[in-house]
């Protein structure tokens, strides 16, 4: 692999990040989840994925809506400011945010209700702006907060003990996120830890909208057998696209040459080096995405992995041309124009 | 070319004359380009220095549909809109018949000669105008016929009502910004209309526009929605997100419009602001609601719909203390309505928004002047107070022109209200928490994301939380946290825009109205005072109501609240905040999707008093 250096990583205690920062520090507020939950899974992969790219937590915003999922960004980087909006509307406070504040992280917290349900139209309209952010959909096809009702990812022919049969075909976040133009687009399983956390470190580094489909089983209302959320089906059902590795720009290693890899260059330089099963796939080929898609619906199998990649694309900051600094603080004398423009505007009234 | 039939009755003299007081009407169908010739009318008038209003009455069409343009001269200074037609301008089949009948005795109605006259009526003039011979004659490309031949009827106006040439001219200029070769084409097709009435019309006609002075000087001709973008952008705002909507569709296309001169940086280029057409309203709101919590200055503008939709966001915004503002431009609802036609009957809906126990700070502006200065006013008390702000204007204050005082560069330096700092979060330590009420003025601390201390970060959430923002369902901290966003609230009333009192000695009746209203309730007052009852008045410029607002309703015996909506929304929650005051209290209210008129409303108050 001709991209691969030598360098030596830099020397530190193996308990602290390169902030010097111990992992714990990244934790935040207990969780209030039923014990065994997908989502606090995601939570620590979170913590994990964030300590170890040695992220500035002051400078990361979490973003949820209204369920389950929109309540774990209290249980993570307990120093990052966090807005738990209204069910379905995550995406559009995301983007004024990142507007206000472009040198944030922003990472979105959602769950199949809050992003396919009630809020389809805001995670299509996001997607399509490509706001620089990670998209976290916590799928488990069930409402669990309002105690199990169908979402629209629900399994068609799935029964739950109030709602009954699901006669409708569910939505597929992945496809979905193609089909509005998404630049990244991935999807995991709660239980896969080392591929959760390499795909969340190639979509924190991502230039606009990275979309990861966690595929998280509710272990109180749908982890029957028969739900292709559930923990059992995952396990037997899931086939991994790619291995992945990640290497930040920043920590150079030295890592063996692979046969079968396809490595993509992210917006910040560092690259995202994939271990592909199919020798054959290509994530930067749309169409292969849709099909691999289809094709694991057709076969009821759980395509894991990173389906579709664009770094070429520009974001939404960057297409609005807005300057460098934050909006947000931009001193008094940049916001106000001066007192001569409006003598001249007013004289042509 | 027709012979014109000349009338038989003689030019009338110079004491005859009707100068500078009268309303011309013109009918033409809606997207056949008269705007641009209505435009030319009201510009010339105000450019002589007349004191001219236009009121656009246009359906919700895009072509077709008949439209009406009203435009009172008043050398008194009446801006207002005013019933009756004296000069008539009738250019569509489908409403000619009606627009010739709707003619005062002695008035005058110039029309295109190839629409049928169906009865000719002998208590007014005619003036045909060969509109299709001249605009055949100046031999235009197929696709601008019909556009231009609406500027036959400024010739001829101009002919008739001798008005200033060289300002049409201007105005053309004005209009077209220097292009030179749609001003040269509208500017020859004037001239000819103007030549041909001159060489066979014969002007004995009584109505005049003369140039006059004392009225226009230091003014400016705007619309509110066109004020309010500016008044942002002078302001400091970082994000405009919207959702197109009638009326309120021109505050966000004029930041659109000016930004790109007014907030770019000179060395990059690059913007100091933003807008984004949202997919509906409430993302329009979402994003605002997300800009302003960290940090930036965002507005979106919007209309009835549109605030219905927001309900649930504004809620969350309230409850979260996220500052932002809202431009509901008001429109005839519920519903759909009379999405062309103006109201004001949102001020209920607006004030209480969203559900649980909200309430608002709503900003009243009554002219382009005030929507520019109340837009920095907005966001200084949405920072300040750390929650949304609305700015109710209406459709009759944005859309159409109004002649108005020039904006006032701003005098105070913006207000980013109570935001902590790296050295404050040093001084204060763990004491720190967003809700709690520090300064005895129940607004509390917030910090920006991105600020660089590991103690600047609360999680921001729509459940129940406690002073620290954590997550609570206490009862004790619920009441609390409720009982700290009322003193809020009273913090507001010292900081809202107060009203605007005018008070005449010796006045036992009281008028209390709001917003675009005020030019009519000003010429009512004149008029009322010529029947022998002086009244003082009271311009609401903000809710939640002022001490002075409830010292003018104790000091009156008879109180009239002017509003343009059925049921008297503002006497609601004066009633609500003052119920002593109630039986004293009248509602004069109308709400037919046009603006108040002086008349109705004098009439109205005198028949409460006979």
């Amino acid at each position: 692999m001709d991209k691969a250096t030598k360098a030596v990583a830099p020397a530190r205690s193996p308990k602290t990040n390169s902030l010097g920062l111990e992992k714990n520090e990244y934790r935040g507020r207990p969780s209030t989840l039923c014990k065994g939950c997908g989502h606090d899974s995601i939570s620590q992969r979170i913590i994990n994925a964030t300590w170890e790219l040695g992220i500035d937590q002051t400078q990361v915003i979490k973003l949820s809506g209204i369920g389950c999922s929109s309540k774990t960004p209290t249980y993570f980087l307990g120093q990052s400011h966090g807005f738990n909006g209204v069910h379905g509307r995550m995406p559009s406070v995301a983007t004024g945010a990142v507007i206000a504040n472009r040198t944030l992280t922003a990472i979105g917290v959602s769950g199949d209700g809050d992003s396919v349900s009630i809020g389809i139209g805001q995670f299509k309209h996001v997607m399509r702006r490509n706001v620089p952010m990670t998209y976290i959909v916590e799928n488990n096809g069930v409402y669990g907060l309002t105690k199990g009702q169908f979402s629209a990812t629900a399994d068609q022919g799935q029964v739950l003990r109030h709602a009954g049969v699901n006669d409708l075909a569910p939505l597929d976040v992945c496809l979905e996120a193609l089909a509005a133009n998404a630049t990244f687009v991935a999807r995991s399983f709660a239980g896969d830890a080392k591929q959760v956390e390499t795909l969340l470190k190639a979509a924190l580094n991502h230039r606009g909208i990275a979309v990861l489909d966690i595929i998280s089983p509710c272990v109180t209302f749908n982890n029957h057998d028969a739900s292709t959320k559930s923990y059992a089906y995952g396990k037997e059902h899931q086939i991994s696209l790619q291995e992945l590795n990640f290497i930040p720009s920043y920590e150079e290693i030295e890592i063996d040459e692979y046969d079968d890899e396809r490595e993509v260059q992210l917006h910040d330089g560092s690259w995202i080096v994939l271990k592909k099963l199919d020798e054959d796939y290509d994530p930067t080929d749309k169409l292969a995405a849709y099909r691999v898609l289809e094709q694991g619906h057709r076969d009821g199998k759980l395509i894991t992995g990173l389906f579709y990649i664009d770094e070429s694309s520009p974001d939404l900051v960057e297409m609005l041309n807005i300057v460098d600094e934050p909006l947000a603080t931009l001193p008094a004398e940049k916001l106000r124009p001066s007192r001569e423009s409006l003598d001249k505007l007013l004289a042509a009234f | 070319m027709s012979v014109l039939v000349k009338e038989a009755s003689p030019v009338p003299g110079e004491h005859e004359l009707r100068v500078n007081d009268f309303n011309i009407n013109v009918a033409t169908a809606n997207g056949s380009g008269s705007q641009t010739s209505n435009n030319i009318l009201i510009r010339t008038l105000f450019k002589m220095g007349i004191p001219v209003t236009g009121k656009n009455l246009f359906p919700s069409n895009i072509q077709g549909l008949p439209t009406w343009y009203t435009v009172r001269l008043s050398k008194d200074g009446y801006l207002a809109r005013r019933e009756g037609i004296e000069v008539v301008v009738c250019m569509n089949a489908a409403t000619v018949a009606e627009d010739m009948q709707n003619v005062m005795p002695g008035g005058i109605i110039l029309y295109d000669d190839s629409l049928p006259v169906a009865a000719r009526r002998k208590d007014v003039t005619y003036f045909p105008m060969p509109v299709k011979e001249l605009v055949k004659e100046a031999d235009l490309p197929f696709n601008l016929r019909d556009y231009v031949a609406n500027m036959v009827y400024v010739g001829f106006l101009a002919y008739l009502l001798e008005l200033d040439c060289d300002q049409v001219r201007a105005a053309l200029e004005w209009n077209f910004e220097g292009r030179p070769k749609p001003i040269a084409l509208n500017h020859d097709m004037v001239l000819s209309a103007y030549n041909w009435a001159a060489a066979n019309v014969i002007n004995n006609q009584p109505y005049r526009a003369r140039a006059m002075t004392g009225f226009n000087e230091d003014k400016i001709l705007v619309d509110g929605n066109t004020a309010a973008a500016l008044g942002a952008l002078y302001n400091g705002v970082n994000l405009v997100s919207w959702y197109p909507i009638t009326p309120s569709s021109s505050v966000a296309e004029a930041v659109i419009k000016y930004g790109p001169q007014l907030r770019r940086d000179p060395d990059t280029g690059k913007a100091t602001y933003a807008v984004v057409q949202a997919e509906d309203e409430l993302a329009a709101i979402g994003m605002a609601i997300g800009a302003g919590w960290a940090g930036a200055r965002a507005m979106t503008a919007t209309s009835g719909p549109g605030i219905s939709l927001m309900s649930e966001f504004v809620g969350l915004a309230y409850f979260t203390e996220t500052p932002t503002v809202i431009w509901d431009i008001q429109r005839m609802g519920p519903s759909t309505g009379l999405p062309t036609r103006t109201s004001q009957g949102d001020i209920l809906s607006v004030y209480y928004l969203s559900h649980g126990d909200t309430r608002h700070i709503v900003l009243f502006p009554a002219s382009p002047a005030e929507c520019f200065e109340f837009a920095g006013t907005a966001f200084d008390l949405a920072e300040r107070l750390q929650t949304p702000v609305f700015v109710l204007s209406d459709l009759d204050l944005g859309m159409n022109y109004w002649i108005s005082d020039k904006f006032e560069y701003p005098k105070k330096e913006m207000d980013r209200g109570k935001v902590l700092s790296v050295e404050d979060l040093d001084r204060w330590g763990a004491k720190w928490g967003r809700y709690l009420d520090v300064d005895n003025d129940g607004i509390p601390y917030r910090t920006l994301p991105g600020t660089p201390h590991k103690l600047a970060a609360y999680f921001t959430r729509g459940t129940g939380h406690n002073e620290y923002s954590g997550y609570s369902e206490r009862p004790e901290d619920w009441e609390n946290n409720l009982a700290r966003l009322t003193k809020k609230f009273d913090t507001a009333r010292e900081l809202v825009p107060p009203p605007i009192i005018d008070e005449v000695e010796g006045a036992e009746i009281g008028i209390i109205s709001l917003g675009s209203n005020d030019a009519a309730v000003e010429e009512a007052r004149d008029r009322l005072s010529a029947a022998g009852f002086a009244a003082s008045y009271l311009r609401v410029r903000a809710l939640p109501i002022t001490q002075s607002i409830r010292d003018f309703l104790a000091k009156y015996d008879k109180i009239f609240v002017v509003e343009n909506n059925f049921d008297g929304q503002l006497e609601k929650i004066l009633v609500n905040a003052q119920p002593s005051a109630a039986p004293k209290m009248e509602k004069v209210t109308k709400c037919d999707g046009l603006p108040l008129s002086a008349r109705w409303i004098t009439d109205s108050i005198l028949s409460h008093l006979a």
